[in-house]
């Protein structure tokens, strides 16, 4: 069976800016790829390239055996590769619900009117959110009124509403408090439980050590590691990430 | 702190019903201001103030300002800011009468007046949109002096006095609802297509996509753009309806004074913002509804009846509504406080 994902010589310049210098990565099925590096390493433009808000200067990307060129994020999306921005992309006056179906909203024709199906999206969006245990006080609270755990879970649920394969992740849990980042990453778990990939891209090491079953780590545009879990330790992958070993 | 949404408990219950119903708070307490108004005015003047001429009257004189703070306040959801809306309403009047003098047909002309209007918009949508001003403000504001010395230049500065009955009875004559029953009601017509036009934008801002959409850009313009949703067309579409209600709200005010003058609206913007923020929609985007704008409309047509009822220069009623805006704000100040220490 073809990885899920499959970058090949990934190359990307910008002007005199070796940003990515011929990296390979990998993503299965059913698998959370943890994605480190320094600042600078090259790990948002790889995701970039991936998600289609940059085009390679070289190499490929292949989606489940398939070579495919995504010129936007909407064409990656549609293909089942979702995005949780780093500042979540949710519209803080809208509620969990129709933040969950924004752009995707489900409406139905009522006397020549095309109107929203407000019960159709709150059943929907409920049965999503237990489905991946997301708790809020209200699923009609404006997001803004929601902790920031809880806004990351709408996020996480968001991108993974409409039959999403692999879900790319930028510092989930950066901003939060102890028990919510708990909450987060237990989150991801379950998404890999019920068959969707995760890219984690986090300083937290401890964090990637946590969820991910492989660490991707990059250097200045290059991979200089691509370690199982339990074949590695933090201090072998700090060690790649500043670039002092082998 | 997390509540299972499976499982609900009692509280849990309570807490979702009331959970939604800040804006019915807000709302609620606007409600509260009109009626202790009203209440205020028919002591004040039992003999006057509820008698059906009053009443009819205060309708037709908000019917303008609460269509432009309909347009307004679509704008005012995106983040925006319609300074044009005065003066599209001066031109849009200016046309109907030139139209009419020119023997157009009543309907031909007010179209023609509805379209200066909307193409005033369009226009302003489209200087955001395309040219990328760096504000709407800019872009309204070019309009408001564009609109307004094209209004003179057609008009040769004079008023343009009467007009047909079938333009007058838009803005100046009433209906009979309910004619056939032993509760008959002399409506005016303006009033009538005020609450109409108030029902069809609250439709569109809450029960359609693109209004979905319009409440989005305004909360956070980064996740609509996120979400693909297409921010240039939406704007282009909220201003060119808020130049379209102005038109409408151009035709009116003919109909009620019987000319067309090219001073008319000078300043009316910014009664209709005044509008807006009474009736507690957010200057900074994404918050508001549709019925909270038409009290604060209301608001404010009762604050001017019930001072010129009891013979309150207008250079007090001026320092008085400026106090209301600061009132109405600040409540709203400390509601948005009191949900967020309860948060």
């Amino acid at each position: 069976m073809p990885a899920l994902v499959e970058m090949r010589q990934i190359a990307k310049t910008f002007g005199p800016v070796v940003a990515l210098n011929g990296v390979d990565f990998t993503v299965h099925s059913d698998e959370v790829v943890g994605l480190v590096g320094d600042n600078g390493a090259g790990k948002s433009t790889l995701m970039k390239i991936l998600t289609g808000v940059h085009q390679p200067d070289a190499g490929e990307v292949w989606l489940a055996g398939t070579r495919v060129r995504f010129h936007s994020p909407l064409e990656s999306r549609r293909n089942g590769i979702e995005m949780v921005y780093q500042d979540l992309g949710l519209a803080e006056n809208l509620n969990a619900i129709a933040n969950i179906f924004l752009g995707r909203e489900v409406t139905h024709r009522t006397g020549g009117l095309r109107l929203l199906s407000e019960g159709e999206m709150e059943r929907q969006g409920r049965g999503h959110l237990n489905g991946l245990q997301i708790s809020l006080p209200s699923v009609f609270l404006p997001v803004e009124r929601l902790s920031g755990g809880q806004r990351q879970s709408v996020a996480i649920a968001r991108a993974t509403a409409f039959r999403a394969q692999l879900v790319i992740m930028d510092e989930p849990a950066a901003s939060l408090a102890v028990t919510e980042a708990t909450k987060v990453l237990a989150l991801i778990k379950r998404l890999r439980e019920q068959g969707v990939s995760v890219v984690l891209i986090s300083h937290r090491l401890q964090d990637v050590f946590d969820v991910s079953d492989r660490i991707v780590v990059l250097n200045r545009g290059s991979k200089v590691g691509d370690l199982r879990r339990q074949d590695t330790t933090m201090e072998d992958v700090v060690g790649l990430i500043v670039g002092k070993s082998a | 702190m997390m509540q299972l949404e499976g499982a609900p408990s009692a509280k849990a219950a309570i807490v979702r019903r009331l959970a939604p119903s800040h804006a019915a708070v807000g709302r609620f307490g606007l409600i509260l201001v009109m009626a202790l108004m009203m209440a205020i005015l028919t002591i004040l003047q039992p003999a006057y103030f509820l008698t059906r001429e009053n009443l009819t009257n205060i309708a037709r004189q908000i019917s303008s300002n609460a269509i432009l703070a309909l347009g307004e306040f679509a704008v005012i959801v995106t983040a925006g800011i319609d300074l044009s809306v005065g003066s599209v309403m001066g031109l849009s009047m200016i046309v109907l009468a030139l139209a009419v003098h020119a023997e157009w047909a009543a309907g031909l002309a007010a179209l023609a007046a509805l379209l200066a209007g909307l193409g005033v918009g369009l226009i302003n949508g489209l200087a955001l949109t395309r040219l990328h001003l760096p504000h709407p403000f800019i872009a309204t504001l070019a309009t408001l002096n564009i609109a307004r010395g094209a209004t003179y230049l057609l008009s040769g500065g004079v008023p343009i006095s009467g007009l047909p009955r079938a333009v007058r009875l838009w803005g100046a004559e009433d209906i009979t609802l309910f004619g056939g029953t032993s509760f008959p009601i002399d409506f005016p017509i303006s009033f009538l297509i005020v609450i109409a036009l108030y029902l069809a934008v609250w439709v569109f801002l809450t029960k359609t996509r693109t209004g979905r959409h319009v409440y989005a850009i305004g909360g956070s313009p980064k996740a609509a753009q996120y979400a693909g949703i297409n921010i240039p067309r939406n704007l282009t579409l909220v201003y060119a309806l808020s130049g379209g209600l102005a038109g409408v709200a151009g035709v009116l005010l003919a109909g009620r004074v019987n000319s067309g003058y090219p001073t008319a609206g000078t300043g009316a913007e910014l009664d209709a913002i005044a509008a807006v923020i009474i009736g507690g929609a957010s200057f900074f985007g994404g918050r508001g509804t549709a019925g909270g704008v038409f009290i604060g409309a209301v608001i404010m047509g009762l604050l001017r009846n019930g001072l010129n009822l009891m013979n309150v220069s207008v250079f007090w009623q001026q320092v008085l509504l400026g106090f209301i805006i600061l009132l109405a704000v600040y409540l709203d100040v400390l509601r948005r406080r009191a949900m967020r220490l309860e948060g």
